[in-house]
């Protein structure tokens, strides 16, 4: 299925629970695609806003993920560093449909721009 | 059910009717009649043959707590008294929207001037092969109950696709009519859509405890059967046997008719605030609707679009403005309740209190001193308080140090301060329900020189086993002591008020199985922990129970979950290992063709005596350990909290200083100890002779080989801070050595925090403690060594060979890949 606004990505149940997998862009960044522990979907450039660590490789916990290189924690919901650090994600909007994953066309396009 | 006549004046009155003799349908004509009883003339067409009663109590009616009788809302009287024509076991089948008719199955014909669809919803039929077998069936209406009671009768085994409210109760249900129920639920934890994992993992353990099987993950791939249902089979290809399938994995609205007829429809009939729809003179109301882009699945709703149907319908529009929904499972004894969003959105924040001895679980999300959302598992009394100030808005500021009390505790009495409600606490009230521990035992215990939450633990007991009562204990500390109170030893991370050392001790005394067994039993302050205490809960439980345990990837870090070493541009460096150092031709070429073949950009020789291969990407790791499993190497652990390497001098077989085979005797180490996970990583050295080529004295463990033997050394460490080893002992030979080694390991593996090198540790506890369990008390050494053998029958596993296989491959490779020129718009 594919819509104008919408890209279809697969199913939920392809990304681990508390965890994450990646959506590849050609001549962009990744996309980091999260599941968390009660069900929800998130997706964010795969790009930690301290050094550019793939968040897709860290650990998913409540809302949030730790960034694998040097722990920062970014929420899920909007891109922000939370606690003491400073900084912003893409956030790349996303829809559940029948257990399909959705994610908005033109975020996605604008990640590879 | 033929065709009433009614006095002159009736047949004047607008003509209303209603599809579906459901909960909403006939709850808006009650409503209707509140306002304004002779206003329309009412027919309601139901598919059922019933009259109108209270869906929720089917499952009461399953369980045999109550009859159908008592659950009917109106009965055939009440149908007469307001001279509603009742037509039962008769569809309607067609609107036809020019004539203003409906027409259904008996061929029947009726005008209206006003139409009100409520035709609820349908169960959701997962589309798998058998689905249509007999002894196949949904739980929605009184005839599946009726089903369901035969099917019961006989007994067996009955299988429940569905681990959500309906399911659960539908299991509920068939247990107690004496069938052996398993649950299949797809997701990780039971209704995961009201229920955090926390709350999840205690009703499932709750239910097994009541002789349910409940298999969570678990995806149906067909029904089996000839004649009828003979079980089910999941795609692992597991098959359960079963004469009986209630399929409750969901409901969709109930809008065939109105799509016919050519309504808007979305996910349901869409409908504004007063529940008409796209045409004027049909309105809809109930679970069949869509309002606002939402649809709902419980009654609370309905209730309110009814009334605001039946203001509407006689003119004085009041409005629907949609409505915060809350759950309750309605099963003896299991007390669950939820409400709101307790997902733990961006700026919420969780107040959690778990009472582990009475199995209680309370979680409130509170936003901007606001609750957002509750989840209450075993004492659900407070659900109510918290849901009617979550809906009010209401600014819960002044109390939210107490909020999680309840409502008794938190507006009762005016005792807005803890430490004066702990001060108004008696020298007999019971503190610590574990350990039955008083006010007055605790404050003894603090006069008597305990002086930190610690000091109380160990002095008497109170706060020590699950931890709920540390917030008083601290306050006690506080209101006893003022700001004498010594700080305890820091706690694992802010998820608990436990240290590693409570925490581990707990989990073997109380033989803790998993990660959420252990948050709910200790009192995790998170639903689902964080990044420092996940990693270290994992390796804790993996190191108590070998073999048993299944190791939770989504609590590694990233290194130990893709087996390589991750770099600062997102790709990886792989590390063969390279048994003592050493290599073959076939090691090098394996590793040159791989360095070419993936375009790695560098190699380098490790510090540690090995070759790295920088510059991978996480796509090619299966391939690139594919290629080097088939040279025969495995994975050099380079990534993990685990042995490292074991570096070696060339020995006596090449030098001239070289007492013994030092190379000979790290090959054999490291094939005996590699694999191991530890709390933190591990280096092992072994130099032929004291000139220490292979500096094994900055080692985790070190071995000086002298002519007479091997000095064996422990906590070294060359990193930030430079530690020489502490001698352990001298032993005789090789295998004394080996053995010793092993034993060392374990009692760092058993007893080291998680993240503690072997340094910290050994200045922790003292040399003179390592050197009494290894190298003074011979029973102990074996003991160890004995239990480290064990636990790497099961470690000693290559995890490259597993992901070279194709295992986890999810891991690697995208889940879509877009070229944007490419998508079409
Ligand atoms: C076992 C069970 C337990 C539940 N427990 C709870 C609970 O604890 N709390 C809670 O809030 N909710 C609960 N619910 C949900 C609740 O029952 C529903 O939200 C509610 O019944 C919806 O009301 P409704 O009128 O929209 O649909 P229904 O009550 O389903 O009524 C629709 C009626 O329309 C009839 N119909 C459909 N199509 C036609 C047609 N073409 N012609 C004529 N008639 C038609 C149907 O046969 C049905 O009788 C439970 C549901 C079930 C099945
Ligand atoms: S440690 Fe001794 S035996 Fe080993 S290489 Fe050095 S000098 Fe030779
Ligand atoms: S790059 Fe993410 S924390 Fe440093």
């Amino acid at each position: 299925m594919l819509t104008g606004e919408w890209l279809d990505i697969g199913w939920a149940d392809e990304i681990p629970v508390r965890g994450s997998r990646t959506v590849q862009v050609e001549g962009g960044d990744d996309i980091a695609v999260f599941r968390t522990g009660d069900g929800r979907v998130f997706a964010l450039a795969d790009r930690c806003p301290h050094k550019g660590g793939r968040l897709s490789q860290g650990i998913v916990h409540g809302g949030a993920v730790a960034c694998p290189l040097h722990n920062w924690r970014i929420a899920l919901a909007t891109g922000e560093a939370l606690g003491e650090d400073k900084g912003c994600t893409p956030v790349i909007p996303v829809k559940l449909s029948g257990g399909r994953v959705l994610i908005c066309r033109a975020s996605t396009m604008q990640a590879a721009a | 059910m033929h065709h009433q006549s009614h006095p002159a004046a009736a047949l004047e009155r607008e003509h209303l009717v209603v599809i579906g003799n459901g909960m909403a349908g006939c709850r808006a004509i009650e409503e209707l009649i509140a306002r304004d009883p002779s206003r329309y003339r009412v027919t309601i067409f139901g598919a059922e043959p019933h009259v109108n009663y209270n869906r929720i109590m089917l499952s009461p009616v399953l369980a045999g707590e109550k009859s159908f009788d008592e659950i009917v809302i109106n009965d055939r009287q009440w149908y007469a008294a307001n001279g509603i024509e009742l037509v039962t076991s008769d569809p309607v089948l067609a609107i036809d929207r020019t004539a203003r008719t409906v027409t259904a199955q008996s061929g029947r014909t009726v005008g209206y001037d006003r139409l009100l669809i409520a035709t609820g919803s349908d169960p959701f039929i997962i589309p798998v092969p058998g689905k249509d077998l007999p002894g196949v069936i949904t739980f929605r209406d009184m005839a599946d109950v009726d089903h369901m009671l035969a099917a019961a009768g006989k007994g067996g085994d009955a299988v429940v696709i569905g681990g959500g409210l309906l399911g659960l109760e539908a299991a509920h249900g068939l247990t107690l009519r004496g069938m052996k129920v398993t649950v299949i639920h797809l997701m990780p934890t039971l209704m995961e859509r009201q229920l955090d994992e926390a709350a999840g993992w205690l009703l499932k353990s709750a239910l097994e405890a009541r002789g349910q099987t409940i298999l969570t993950q678990a995806n149906t791939a067909e029904i089996v059967g000839t004649e009828a249902v003979e079980g089910v089979r999941l795609k692992d290809g597991t098959l359960i046997p079963a004469s009986l399938v209630v399929m409750a994995v969901g409901i969709r609205p109930s809008v065939a008719l109105a799509r016919d007829a050519g309504l808007a429809v979305g996910r349901g009939i869409q409908v504004d605030d007063h529940m008409v729809t796209s045409d004027p003179a049909i309105l809809a109301v109930g679970e069949c609707v869509e309002h606002d882009g939402q649809v709902y699945g419980l009654v609370a709703p309905l209730w309110d679009m009814c009334r605001a149907l039946a203001d509407g319908l006689v003119g004085s529009h009041s409005g629907y403005r949609g409505s915060v929904t809350s759950t309750k499972l309605k099963v003896a004894g299991l007390d669950v309740f939820s409400a709101g969003d307790f997902s733990g959105t961006d700026g919420a924040e969780d107040i959690v209190l778990r009472d582990a001895s009475r199995g209680i679980y309370k979680r409130v999300v509170v936003k901007d001193d606001r609750i957002v959302g509750a989840v209450l598992y075993g004492d659900t009394g407070d659900g109510g308080w918290y849901f009617d100030l979550l809906k009010r808005g209401e600014d819960i500021g002044a109390i939210r140090d107490m909020l999680i009390f309840g409502q008794a505790f938190a507006s009762g009495g005016g005792v807005a301060d803890p430490k004066a409600a702990v001060a108004a606490l008696s020298d007999t009230a019971e503190i610590c329900g574990c350990n039955g521990v008083t006010k007055g035992q605790v404050v003894a215990c603090i006069d008597a020189g305990g002086h930190s939450l610690d000091a109380v633990r160990a002095g008497c007991k109170a706060s020590a086993s699950c931890g709920s009562c540390t917030g008083i204990v601290e306050t006690l500390l506080a209101i006893t002591l003022g700001d004498a109170v010594e700080a305890g030893p820091r706690t694992m991370c802010n998820c608990t008020s436990f240290g590693h050392d409570d925490v581990r001790r707990e989990i073997v005394a109380q033989q803790m199985r998993s990660i959420p067994e252990v948050m709910q039993k200790l009192h995790w302050a998170t639903p689902d922990g964080c990044s420092s205490c996940r990693p270290a809960l994992n390796y804790y439980l993996l190191c108590a129970l070998p073999g048993e345990y299944v190791d939770d990837q989504q609590s590694r870090f990233v290194n130990e979950r893709m087996h390589a070493n991750i770099q600062k541009d997102g790709t990886y460096s792989v590390v063969p290992r390279m048994w003592g150092g050493l290599t073959t031709p076939r090691e090098l070429r394996a590793i040159a063709d791989v360095v070419e073949k993936y375009d790695a950009p560098m190699v380098k020789v490790t510090g540690g005596q090995r070759l790295d291969i920088f510059g991978i990407k996480k796509e090619d790791l299966p391939a690139v350990w594919a290629d080097l499993n088939a040279a025969g190497m495995v994975s050099g652990h380079a990534y993990g909290k685990s042995l490292r390497t074991v570096k070696t001098c060339v020995g006596s077989e090449w030098c001239r200083f070289g007492t013994q085979d030092s190379t000979g005797l790290g090959v054999k180490i490291e094939r005996m100890t590699w694999g191991s996970w530890m709390p933190h990583k591990f280096k092992i050295a072994v130099s032929g002779c004291p000139r220490n080529c292979a500096e094994a004295t900055i080692k985790d463990f070190g071995v000086v080989c002298v002519d007479s033997g091997y000095e064996l050394s422990v906590g070294g460490n060359g990193g930030i801070k430079v530690r020489a080893t502490d001698f352990l002992c001298k032993v005789a030979t090789e295998a004394e050595a080996m053995h010793y080694c092993a034993a060392f390991i374990q009692l760092y593996r058993e007893e080291a925090r998680y993240l503690e090198r072997t340094a910290p540790w050994i200045e922790r506890v003292g040399v003179d403690y390592i050197r009494a369990r290894i190298a003074d008390d011979a029973e102990g050494r074996d003991a160890l060594a004995g239990r480290f053998h064990v636990a790497q029958q099961f470690l000693q596993d290559d995890p490259w060979a597993a992901r070279a296989a194709g295992a986890e491959r999810e891991q690697h490779a995208p889940m879509a890949r877009f070229t944007p020129h490419a998508v079409p718009a």
